[in-house]
Parts: structure tokens; sequence; C-alpha cells
């Protein structure tokens, strides 16, 4: 009975040891070849699907977000009569945290969830395989240009979803509520630092794009080939990818501003 | 035609992210864009800087026209010692010109309020402002209170 359930934990480690080789190799195999003049063909459409077409829903998601952040930090602050503080707590929560975090938990439902079905979808109709009789390697082929769009992607996104937030901000603060627009922007200005707070979040982005679209893309590479199997890949992709967002997201906001 | 414009609409994506960390780089964050030569510097000492930080503006009529680059310890003197950059088009301090730190509003960040004297010198690279005058710290003023209120 002990032994068993000794067993069974040893062979659960073991399990996820071996998933985390292998999505390691997969990328790291994907990835050995530069791309060719075809390559760079494939990565823009790959750029299309995951970057362009998550543009939308990164807009709105921002423009409201900033509203948010504007409306409730004017009530917040205008009980201590500080509503001018107002932007620069909406530039600082966007940057910092709010812009990576809600940006990349976005492009995980968005662009992971779709890049782990078309995968399963391949593997599953013998796509990937077929690609490998014809001497192709799907990794090179298939895998690399989707890596490296979503990782381009990301950061743009974030970055976008920066500037919109922060006019949300604005446009709730200062067109609806009436804070004056140069104390908006200036104590914005005073306390957000280009190095300190806005590359952080980049860097922040950077790590998650990494962290979504290998997830997404493993679990398509490796899914079970059945309908059943690609539905419960492209839910543990979401699963997976969030919760490795949020947990990445402790780790990085202790070590770059926790002062850890 | 649908490749040219997937084309475009991946490389107005790519812009616009360039330009969008201009804008946080210009407008959020309130970096400059001209380098290190377009100002001056000036120093003051005061009695208690309260907390007055790195990068906080100063002002003269409230128009912001430099920025605290160091605060430190005089260690003759043994008061705080503000070293400032002032835009080098703002040639007309005088060198009985006051400097003050306030704050903005009640739970505002502190900075150097700065105002002209009716001297003929100015001010110029390197000089100390003579007069000063300390932030007001609230818990020294309620002290202050509370022994006016004993006394009566």
């Amino acid at each position: 009975m002990l032994l068993d359930s000794l067993r069974r934990l040893g062979e659960m480690v073991l399990g996820r040891l071996l998933a985390i080789g292998a999505a390691l190799l997969m990328l790291l195999q994907s990835l050995q070849v530069l791309p060719g003049p075809k390559g760079w063909q494939r990565l823009t459409q790959q750029l299309y699907v995951v970057g362009v077409q998550s543009v939308l829903i990164i807009l709105v998601s921002a423009a409201f977000i900033g509203m948010v952040l504007g409306l409730q930090g004017y009530t917040l602050l205008k009980d201590y009569a500080s509503e001018q503080a107002v932007g620069q707590m909406v530039a600082l929560t966007l940057v910092r945290e709010l812009a990576p975090v809600v940006a990349a938990l976005l492009f995980a439902g968005r662009a992971g969830s779709a890049l782990t079905a078309e995968l399963g979808l391949m593997k599953t109709t013998e796509q990937l395989a077929s690609l490998e009789m014809f001497g192709v390697d799907p990794l090179h082929r298939i895998v690399a240009p989707r890596f490296i769009a979503g990782v381009i992607a990301l950061p743009i996104l974030v970055v976008i979803f920066d500037l919109v937030g922060v006019y949300g901000g604005h446009l709730v603060a200062v067109d609806w509520l009436g804070v004056h627009s140069g104390a908006y922007w200036g104590n914005m200005q005073a306390a957000v630092s280009f190095s300190d707070d806005v590359l952080n979040g980049l860097i922040k982005a950077l790590v998650f794009a990494v962290l979504v679209t290998w997830t997404a893309l493993y679990q398509g590479y490796m899914c079970v080939p059945t309908s059943q199997g690609i539905s419960e890949a492209t839910t543990r992709t979401v699963v997976y990818s969030s919760l490795m967002i949020l947990g990445f997201d402790f780790i990085l906001t202790a070590l770059m501003f926790g002062g850890l | 035609m649908a490749k040219r414009w997937l084309e475009i609409s991946v490389g107005t994506l790519l812009v616009a992210g360039v330009v969008a960390l201009l804008a946080l780089a210009l407008q959020v964050s309130g970096s400059h864009l001209n380098g290190a030569d377009g100002h001056y510097r000036l120093s003051a000492l005061f009695d208690n800087t309260a907390g007055l930080s790195t990068k906080a503006r100063v002002t003269l009529s409230g128009v912001t026209v430099g920025e605290v680059i160091a605060v430190s310890i005089d260690s003759q003197t043994l008061m705080a010692k503000v070293d400032m950059h002032i835009d080098s088009q703002v040639d007309y301090l005088t060198s009985d010109t006051n400097a003050s730190i306030l704050t903005a509003g009640l739970l505002g960040e502190k900075y150097v309020g700065l105002s002209v004297g009716a001297e003929e010198e100015m001010l110029v690279d390197g000089d100390v402002i003579e007069d000063t005058q300390s932030a007001l710290v609230l818990e020294e003023l309620i002290g202050q209170v509370l022994l006016d209120l004993g006394k009566n």
C-alpha cells in the first residue's frame, strides 16, 4: 500500500521531468536552424495570426482597464484630496503589472489556444507525419515560426496596452472627472522611470511570451491524436499558461521591485 | 492581394509597437530627447529635506525649470546638500534667489521651489544658493501647536 503510493509519486515526478525535458528539446531542436527566405514569409504569416489578429481584443481591454483604473483611483484619492496623483497611479499599475499580465492572459486565450488546436489537428490528421515522410522537419517548418512570432508579438501588444490604458485613464480622470491635465501627466512623468518601470514591464512581457507560446506549441505537438485529445490539450494550454503567468509574475515582481 | 494585405498589417503592427514605445518614453516616463548639454548645476543647503528624492522637480513660479540630481549630507555643516540641474535657458536666477522645499498637495511629492531676488549678479554653474527654507514637517508643526495649547 505504502510502496504502491510511493511508486505512483515517483512515476508522477518522472513524468513531469520527462515532459519538461521533452519540451526543452523540442524548443532547442526547432530553433537550431536559422530561417531561410521562405522562413521569413512563414514568420510574417504567423505574426499576422498571433499578433495582428490579437490587436482588437488588446485595444478594447486596455481602454476599459485604463478607464476603470482612472475611476477607481479618482474615487480613492479624492478622499485624501490628492486626485492629481491619479495619473501616476494609473501609469504605474499598468506599466508594472496589469499590462503584461492581462495582455499575456488574453494572449494565452486568444492565440495560445488557437496554436494548440491547430497543431493538434495537424497531428491528428497526420499532416505532421506526412511532412516528415517528405523529409521536412515539422519542428523547423511548423513550430519554429510560430514560436518566434509569439515571442515578438506579445511585447508589442503589451506596449500598445500600456499606451491605450494610460489614455483610457486620461479620458475618465481628466475629460470626465475634471482632474487637471497637466497634473495628470506631470505626476505620471515624475513617478514613472523608463528603465525601472517600462523596461521591467517589457522583460515581464518577454518572459510571459516565451512561457505561453512554448506551452501552447508543446501541448499541441504532444497531444493525444483524437478529438478529445485536442480539446484536453487546448484546455491544458490555457490553464497551464495562466497559472505560469501569475506565478512567474510574482517571482519577477519580487526580483524587480520587491528588493529580494 | 491577400498576401499584400497580410504583409502591410504585420508591418503596421511592428511600427505601432515602436511608436508606442517611443510615446511611453516621452509622454509617460518623461524622458527628454536632448542630452546632457542643456543645463547647469546649482546646489543648496537645507536643514531638513523631509524625504526629497532625486528626479524631483525644481520649479520657478510653478513652472518646471530643472530636476534634483543628488541629495547628500554636507560633512562640514551636517546639513542636507541638494544638487540640481537647471535648464540653461533659465539664466536669470539672481545670486539672492531663495530655494524652499514644498509639497504638492497633502500627500503629493516633494519639490524644490525657487523665487528670484533683486541682486544684479546671476547664479552660474557650480554656485550655492544661500537663502533656503526647509520643508515643513507635519510632526514638528503639530508638536508646536500642542506646545502652544499647553501654555494657554
